[in-house]
């Protein structure tokens, strides 16, 4: 008895080691640790999100009744909603369009070797390594109405008189909000940007030197059409950064002055969790979602056109 | 003579072009630390004199903002919670990421290189997408205003990435090692622990890193989840417990950004050319 007991485990121990041997089977079970962890913290918080903004739910009725595509309706007549949904592209397309052109000279110019590059490459990168929410502080101590850094070189330069009160005027928040987010985003795509310079064919390069061509004409026939499909990838990739970013409008501004900087996620943080209106609220912040998935499908069919190529 | 002048003066003029180039970059990307290192040494009668000129010390340096940082908020006890919470994701970022990342580059085949780019694309979904539902969720699991919140949450951002940048370690060490190991009576578990594990060292660092800066600078569910002083990380309480409408609190506030910014920044620039390959692997250049 106590010998087929015996004999019994030995066997499953074995079949157990020999499953465990086969990809099938500890492929699967390797993984579904974090894949149940995705889908239970990723997946189930999107799906609620989605009922969520169908009901009528707040945080002191937390099951709310079936109200359709109510909140979505409503909330694009409201001002407010609108002034954020614009915000957050004009945010999103000004800073991306000036970083483009700020990390294309950069990573130019940071081609060469030089003495100090280290140390000046760790300060470049300085705003994209640094926490935003610790850095934004120090942007808004910048912008400080009376005791602005900005200001105090303006004044110097006697380009203006006084003080500006950058926060506290809506064109001028505007204009810092994308500073900032053109200050911490444009290191990150300088560095994405070098590593597709550093992938570039050195042969066509040469070649091209010693046929005559010039700075420019290499830099616009050659490098940017062969690093286009890695600059898509850093712009895109800062695109859904900035886009569903709100620390810096939180730190910067709060939405103010006169709630004409709020973008959506912001939006959607004073409704759903601060107002405790939790459907308004996650129906403002899945408007993000169409422009991330768009996002998402570019940068999987680059993906796949590099492959193929 | 006059051509070979005129060469280097061409070169030498590039040359300061090309310095000033950079140092204008540098000086915007670097001043706001500056003017945080300043700020957080300077007096206040010094710091609030419209006359001044704010780059330099125009008193003598002072020590006090650092001591009221230390003394008078709960600036360290931020800190120790910021490990804290790290630590704890490291811990769980290991246990997700190294046998999801192992499982999709050596076991799952083809299907294993497709899943590991959908999550990496989990990575691109937002905090601010689902940060009311995931309040919902730590609230119904009791955990709201406690640093479990963030232990529990911060995973979903540090899981996908470094799945797929481990990914990339795994599918660098030749498979023959492993192989040579099975033959030699390893199972497949044990060839992974013994023989490829030792192996991806480099990429483990990665990820400890990795997950320790990100939980560092996560903002958005910080703010969400966590409502007492006490338990927030220093990423939050300091942007949102420290910055007062009162003028006078510039000091303390600079030396506290200036102290929690700066390290997190050095262990992110030591990760930083493995961050950037994940992203250009994921989109091209494969």
């Amino acid at each position: 008895m106590v010998e087929l007991v015996q004999r019994a485990t030995a066997t499953i121990a074995t079949r157990g080691r020999n499953l465990l041997d086969r990809d099938r089977v500890l492929g699967p079970l390797l993984l579904s640790p974090a894949v149940v962890y995705i889908l239970l913290l990723v997946g189930f918080p999107f799906l609620f999100a989605i009922y969520l903004s169908l009901t009528d739910a707040t945080v002191g009725r937390p099951v709310g009744d079936f109200v359709g595509l109510d909140n979505f309706r409503q909330i694009i007549q409201t001002r407010s909603f609108r002034t954020a949904l614009k915000n957050t592209f004009i945010f999103t397309f000004a800073s991306q369009a000036i970083i483009l052109v700020l990390a294309n000279i950069l990573s130019m110019a940071l081609q060469r070797d030089f003495r100090g590059k280290g140390l000046v490459m760790f300060l470049i990168l300085l705003p994209w390594v640094a926490p935003v929410s610790l850095t934004t502080i120090a942007w808004l101590w910048m912008f400080h109405s009376r005791f602005s850094l900005i200001d105090w070189f303006l004044n110097r330069l006697n380009l203006i008189e006084g003080n500006l009160f950058w926060l506290g005027r809506p064109d001028l928040a505007m204009i810092a909000i994308i500073i900032v987010h053109v200050w911490r985003m444009f290191p990150f795509a300088t560095v994405i940007l070098m590593a597709g310079h550093s992938a570039l064919p050195k042969d066509v390069l040469e070649s091209a030197m010693v046929d005559g061509a010039g700075f420019w004409r290499i830099f616009f026939q050659i490098r940017l059409p062969l690093l286009l499909p890695i600059m898509s990838v850093a712009v895109l990739f800062s695109t859904v950064f900035t886009f569903s970013d709100m620390t810096v409008v939180y730190v910067l501004t709060r939405g103010g002055p006169f709630d004409t900087t709020h973008v959506l996620s912001s939006a959607a943080y004073l409704r759903g969790i601060f107002g405790g209106n939790l459907s308004v609220g996650a129906a403002t912040s899945l408007f993000l979602f169409p422009v991330l998935l768009i996002a998402a499908i570019l940068i999987l069919r680059i993906a796949r056109r590099t492959e193929v190529t | 003579m006059t051509a070979s002048t005129g060469a280097l003066l061409r070169k030498a003029g590039l040359r300061t072009g090309h310095a000033a180039l950079l140092s204008a970059f540098v000086v915007f990307t670097a001043t706001p630390f500056a003017w945080m290192l300043i700020t957080a040494f300077k007096r206040d009668s010094d710091l609030y004199n419209p006359n001044n000129n704010p780059l330099w010390f125009n008193e003598p340096p002072t020590l006090a903002h650092w001591d009221y940082v230390l003394n008078r908020t709960p600036f360290v006890q931020w800190l120790a919670n910021t490990a804290l919470v790290g630590l704890a994701v490291i811990v769980i970022t290991l246990l997700l990421a190294v046998p999801a990342a192992y499982a999709l580059s050596r076991l799952l085949g083809s299907w294993g290189e497709r899943l590991g780019i959908a999550i990496f694309l989990v990575y691109l979904v937002p905090p601010t997408l689902l940060f009311i539902p995931m309040a919902r969720v730590i609230s119904s699991l009791g955990l709201q205003n406690t640093l479990w919140s963030l232990i529990v949450v911060y995973p979903t951002i540090t899981v996908p990435f470094s799945t797929w940048l481990l990914m990339g370690f795994f599918k660098s060490i030749p498979r023959d090692l492993e192989e040579a190991a099975l033959i030699d009576g390893c199972s497949r578990l044990g060839a992974m622990a013994r023989v490829v594990l030792p192996l991806v060292v480099p990429g483990l660092i990665t990820v400890v890193i990795f997950s320790f800066t990100l939980s560092a600078q996560e903002f958005i569910y910080g703010l969400t989840f966590v409502t007492s002083t006490a338990v927030k990380t220093v990423s939050v309480g300091v942007p949102q417990d420290m910055v007062r409408g009162d003028i006078f609190f510039w000091g303390p506030l600079m030396a506290s950004a200036f102290t929690a910014s700066v390290p997190v920044a050095v262990l992110y620039y030591l990760v930083l050319d493995r961050f950037v390959q994940g992203f250009t692997t994921a989109g091209a250049f494969k």
